[in-house]
């Protein structure tokens, strides 16, 4: 019983740590820019070809994270 | 007693209310607000929304504005998976990434520099100000004409002025005219225009930080270049970022000066991306494959605009 509760506090613990906007916004803004940096790069074809997707997951992410709580 | 006096007259205001002044009487603050800002939101989703989401949907089909009457055919995501698996479009991206960086790392260097040089005050620095902020206050339009004939190689001031210093002949070399010099050119006027203004965003910054903190690090006995690197360089930083980012989202969609001043040629050394845009949408006439591409940096600079506000929110709670 006393272990569920240690359990159950640790966990909602981290998810406080690390479902707040703060981090979750860094998280966003270093996808989108991973995004463009692929866009632009001039090595792999393939990086190119996977630009778009990321950026755009990145910027929904983005928009769905900054309305999480503080 | 001949009274010639008017007789005197009682005149009572009659308050007249307009129609519509009656009926906005009646309403909550709530339904006023909406009243007037309704307007507004129409004219938004009329010349903003509206187009955007009509080129989301153009952008999965085979539409072309020159055969309206055509029949339209939904292709779904072919136009995305032609678009990011072309070599040209891709060489087109790098054009823009050659371009974004170096107009953004040369106007941060020397805006900066500048506002560093601003801050300090002495004598005629106000007028100094003003004649450096003249370029972006031109139009790009006027830019892009003015630099066309600097750049000549015949009768241009800037061969002139590099035959001068180096001693060349001033018509061996032509800067709009040479694949390896052209793209540098459109870097060099995009950073004459707009390094004023990164050295604006620069001096707010340098102005925001407080005199005391200087004063107590001259008590420590800190040398000039300890107070750059631990107190201006650091304060100055979200500033700094601000106009790095504005002036990258600004220069990633980057059209007017460059299809002025060399119209993506030579071949397409300085072929940006939406030059490129511009040529499937208005000479091949490929609606539905331009809408495509358009989203895509639709998005990109989108995106970009998210870290650009986040950025912008870090310098207000300062």
């Amino acid at each position: 019983m006393s272990r569920d509760a240690n359990t159950s506090t640790l966990r909602r613990d981290l998810a406080d740590r690390i479902l707040r906007r703060g981090p979750l916004e860094a998280v966003a803004t270093t996808i989108i820019a991973a995004g463009v940096v692929m866009l632009m790069q001039p090595f792999f074809l393939t990086l190119y070809s996977w630009s778009f997707a990321i950026t755009l997951f990145g910027t929904v992410m983005f928009t769905i994270v900054s309305k999480v709580r503080e | 007693m001949n009274d010639l006096s008017a007789p005197s007259i009682t005149y009572r205001a009659v308050p007249v209310r307009p129609a519509v002044a009656r009926r906005i009487r009646g309403l909550s603050d709530q339904a006023l607000a909406w009243l007037f800002i309704t307007p507004t939101i129409v004219l938004l989703l009329a010349i903003n929304v509206f187009p955007l989401v009509w080129a989301i949907y153009l952008s999965f089909t085979n539409y072309r504005a020159n055969r309206a009457n055509a029949p339209t055919i939904w292709l779904g995501t072919d136009w995305y998976r032609s678009i990011l698996t072309d070599p040209d479009i891709w060489a087109a991206m790098q054009v823009t990434a050659h371009f974004v960086i170096w107009t953004v790392l040369i106007e941060t260097v020397l805006g900066f520099g500048l506002a560093f040089l601003i801050d300090k005050k002495f004598r005629g620095h106000g007028m100094w100000t003003t004649i450096i902020l003249l370029p972006m206050m031109l139009s790009p339009a006027v830019v892009g004409n003015f630099w066309t004939f600097l750049y000549q190689p015949q009768i241009g001031l800037f061969n002139y002025v590099v035959a001068f210093v180096t001693g060349r002949d001033a018509s061996s070399f032509q800067m709009l005219g040479d694949v390896t010099l052209s793209p540098w050119a459109i870097v060099i006027v995009d950073a004459w225009m707009w390094t004023p203004y990164v050295m604006l965003i620069c001096l707010a910054g340098l102005r925001s930080i407080p005199d005391y903190i200087y004063e107590a690090a001259e008590v420590d006995r800190a040398s000039n270049w300890r107070q750059f690197w631990s107190i201006t360089l650091p304060m100055a930083l979200p500033f700094i970022m601000l106009a790095v980012l504005f002036r990258g989202i600004e220069n990633f969609k980057m059209f007017d000066m460059v299809n002025l001043l060399t119209g993506g040629g030579p071949g397409s050394t300085t072929e940006v991306a939406s030059i490129t845009l511009k040529r499937a949408a208005f000479e091949s006439w490929r609606t539905g494959y331009s809408s495509a591409f358009a989203i895509i940096l639709f998005v990109t600079v989108f995106g970009l605009a998210n870290i650009y506000v986040k950025a912008l929110n870090r310098v207000k709670n300062r």
